[in-house]
């Protein structure tokens, strides 16, 4: 029965996003091949400027799958820049230190938060929403200065540490004769790990496999078997967690610390995680679509870069445009699912 | 275990033997699912104790995996399973074979997933997803899964209310299958024919009490619906008035090549004052479709209603409303009850929509206008402003049956007013349609029980794959319904 209808509406939408993003690089790439868009240079520093955000969608991902959600992100990143920036520029302490203790202050966070959304079954918006206001509010207790980190040699050399690509692919002469190889910072190798890594624990672990069944059907999970509970609980440490990762890649490419650092990258994450084909309803979605997602929220501020004219707030117009877009396709695949 | 104000069930005592299958028998409210959920860990009880084979002393499941993992599986009635998986995972989940690396192994679960499906000669492709299948494969997937986790005790809470005759005798040939595997499987049903068909024992519980363990072969089924009861049998076939009903002679629908295009083909359909007339015919047939193009739920597209002999567009059901109809709709969880508004509320509903907003009802008259309701249609409710979602599902049936009288209609569509609930309840539904039909009002009854169709019904309309083949009247028998399915 049926037999024809191979690809899933899922699988279609994810494919959609695969495609828009084609479509829109390629585009640029033939209107802004004279000032240099077609170089594989420019697609990596897209993944650069975006290594964060890719961390902290991977984490958005798995939440809203569960059918919740997190807006505590961006302002967790902006506590742990800030309280980085200031560990070493004013209190002193060495990077080795500070480093694993974003990682703690992350896990800490997201037991806390996942504690109340979990076990005392609090509106995960209401949760995160505190988490947001105490995160933001603690990163100005800290300083409220704008605090660049100068005093760590090892940020500095993470910071600026860069891996050629292998195989001299995509390389050119520049005017002077000299070869360019494309490069990648270490934060991009750490982002796509992450994504990688999430990828994985989303297909092949029963926790993985969980965090979908209970965002498909909470009350048939629990009655299979599954704890629901821990299941939320987890997916929100998780966020936390693949958040400070984010914080870290965020550290290293600014190398500083402000009160307004990723302002709004919630929002980010949770449009590019909906642009790439997540349910905000829960049970649906996947890390490939959501990385695909923020590859088209940051092709779109690059094209406004090369263009040059154009105002910075476009790219938020056209974001509004593209959401819009999916979110109605989306709900037309609900209704012919229903139908049939 | 109790519940406030009310002992949900008082000393009952319950066996299951090894390889039997056990009918869970009783009316609504009776103590049927809260028996099951003590067994199966969801609810607590305060009292009792519970054994099992294998086990030493008495045994308290705290949650439902508790209760799988010493054997005890259920399957719902409504499909718990979670859509936006693969059948694969919705078998397996929770207890994924792995690979060596901790991770799960797709491939092994696929080939067991796929294998079980062919044991149990199910057609499904387990890679797909679990909503592309239709609602009788997913509540055999779920008795799949129950069966795959090597239970002892497989408990039906009315697994057979969403499937038609051919989807039921595979589900019955699956329980027989696992009866001989030596499986005990508790099967909670409405229909007494099932019972019959597939059971071998029958508790019978009466208002959270014990009324009796019997052989199927001794009760009869008369003495079972006695049983369940608790008062002599009202003989169903004596509901009818002598001599039949009598059409009145005022016209109050008729349809003419109404049609809604791929749902109902064009059909014709005439009903008088004091008429019932019975839709019939398979599940999908389009009888629903057709009660809504008349009631402009689905808005029909060609042909010509007259209403009490005037041409009339209904665009909305609200038209209908005000045109003096009302309609019960089959799926009453979704379009019909509103389960945190209490049983006033939803009573007055309808009759308020009809006014107007603006127009609010006075609370003395709501008030009056509910108490005769219940009183009315016997509602057991604690009180009119209990929740509707905290009564049992025959009396939220009888709410939105009283919803609609209190608008007074002349023409009132009942889609599937008795499917889930229980014999006694049944019948006082039937009569009620009757008693209206009686005051001069028309009914158009939809029922997949056909026995029903023929006791309440004085004209039955034959519907197959979407169209009206057939019309019957005066002495009807089942066969004649068939042999107008069949040939039409």
């Amino acid at each position: 029965m049926m037999k024809k209808k191979r690809m899933n509406s899922n699988s279609i939408l994810l494919m959609l996003t695969i495609l828009l993003f084609a479509a829109m690089y390629i585009s640029g790439c033939v209107a802004y091949a004279d000032k240099g868009f077609t170089k594989l240079q420019v697609f990596l520093d897209i993944l650069k400027n975006n290594a964060g955000l890719i961390c902290v969608v991977c984490g958005m991902t798995a939440v809203m799958i569960t059918g919740g959600i997190d807006i505590s992100v961006g302002a967790l990143i902006a506590m742990e820049c800030m309280f980085m920036a200031v560990g070493v520029e004013e209190w002193g302490l060495p990077a080795v230190v500070l480093l694993p203790l974003m990682l703690v202050i992350g896990l800490v966070f997201g037991l806390v938060q996942g504690y109340f959304i979990g076990y005392l079954e609090i509106q995960p918006f209401i949760v995160t929403m505190a988490g947001m206001f105490f995160a933001r509010g603690m990163t100005a207790v800290i300083s409220t200065q704008q605090v660049s980190i100068t005093k760590s040699p090892l940020m500095s050399k993470l910071s600026t540490m860069k891996f050629n690509m292998p195989f001299e692919i995509g390389a050119y002469l520049n005017k002077k004769g000299k070869l360019m190889v494309p490069n990648v910072s270490i934060y991009v190798i750490i982002a796509l790990v992450v994504l990688i890594a999430t990828f994985l624990i989303l297909r092949y672990t029963k926790f993985g496999r969980s965090l979908y069944a209970v965002g498909g059907n909470q009350q048939s999970a629990a009655l299979m078997g599954l704890d629901v509970k821990k299941t939320r609980f987890k997916a929100h440490v998780m966020c936390s967690f693949l958040t400070s990762i984010g914080a870290i890649c965020y550290v290293l490419n600014t190398m500083c610390g402000t009160t307004r650092q990723a302002l709004g990258l919630e929002m980010d994450a949770i449009s590019s995680a909906v642009i790439g084909g997540t349910l905000l309803t829960g049970g649906v979605g996947n890390v490939i679509g959501s990385f695909f997602g923020v590859l088209i929220n940051g092709t779109i501020s690059s094209l406004v870069k090369f263009n040059g004219k154009l105002s910075s707030a476009w790219p938020n117009v056209v974001t509004a445009i593209l959401l819009c877009f999916f979110i109605v396709l989306q709900a037309i695949f609900a209704r012919f699912r229903k139908k049939d | 275990m109790t519940f406030p104000g009310v002992k949900a069930l008082d000393h009952v005592d319950f066996t299951l033997r090894r390889g039997e299958i056990h009918a869970l028998m009783g009316e609504n409210g009776a103590g049927k699912s809260t028996l099951i959920k003590c067994l199966t860990g969801v609810n607590n009880f305060d009292a009792g104790e519970i054994h099992i084979e294998g086990i030493e002393e008495a045994i308290k499941n705290r949650n439902t995996l508790e209760a799988q993992k010493r054997g005890i599986s259920t399957v719902y009635q409504e499909v718990n399973l979670c859509p936006n998986l693969s059948v694969a995972e919705n078998l397996f989940i929770g207890r994924e074979p792995m690979t060596k690396l901790h991770t799960v192994n797709r491939r092994e679960m696929v080939k067991r997933a796929q294998k079980l499906m062919n044991e149990m000669n199910l057609p499904v492709d387990v890679t797909r997803n679990l909503d592309e299948y239709s609602l009788a494969l997913q509540q055999m997937i779920a008795i799949a899964r129950a069966v795959d986790m090597e239970c002892k005790v497989l408990i039906l809470d009315e697994p057979t209310s969403s499937l038609d005759d051919t989807e039921v005798e595979k589900l019955f040939n699956l329980m027989r299958q696992l009866r001989d595997r030596g499986v005990g499987i508790i099967f909670v049903t409405h229909f007494l024919e099932q019972v019959y068909a597939v059971c071998d024992r029958i508790t019978v519980l009466r208002n959270g009490q014990l009324v009796g363990e019997y052989p199927i072969a001794e009760l009869p089924r008369v003495k079972l619906i006695a049983a369940m009861m608790g008062k002599d049998f009202d003989d169903l076939a004596s509901i009818k008035p002598e001599g039949g009903l009598h059409s009145g002679t005022e016209t109050l629908i008729d349809a003419k090549g109404l049609s809604h295009a791929g749902k109902i083909k064009p059909f014709d359909l005439e009903l008088a004052r004091g008429e019932v007339i019975g839709l019939t015919g398979l599940l999908g047939s389009g009888r629903s479709e057709l009660a809504r193009a008349i009631y402009g739920a689905d808005k029909a597209q060609t042909g010509t209603l007259r209403v009490k002999g005037k041409d009339v567009h209904i665009k909305h059901p609200i038209d209908a409303m005000n045109l003096g109809m009302g309609m019960l709709p089959d799926d009453r969880k979704a379009e019909g009850i509103i389960g945190d508004l209490s049983v006033r509320e939803n009573i007055i509903l309808a009759m308020q929509a009809r006014r107007g907003i603006t127009k609010l009802i006075p609370m003395k008259e709501q008030e009056e206008i509910a108490d005769h309701f219940i009183e009315l249609l016997q509602i057991k409710t604690a009180s009119r402003e209990t929740p509707v979602k905290q009564l049992s599902g025959g009396n939220q049936q009888k709410v939105i049956i009283a919803r609609w009288l209190a608008t007074d209609p002349d023409f009132l569509i009942l889609d599937e007013p008795t499917r889930g609930i229980d014999v006694g309840t049944k019948t006082e539904i039937q009569k009620l349609v009757i008693k209206l039909a009686q005051e001069g009002k028309g009914v158009l009854f939809i029922s997949s029980e056909i026995e029903e169709m023929l006791r309440t019904c004085n004209r039955l309309a034959v519907l197959r794959d979407g169209a009206k083949v057939g019309e019957l009247s005066g002495e009807m028998t089942q066969e004649m319904v068939m042999k107008t399915i069949a040939e039409g």
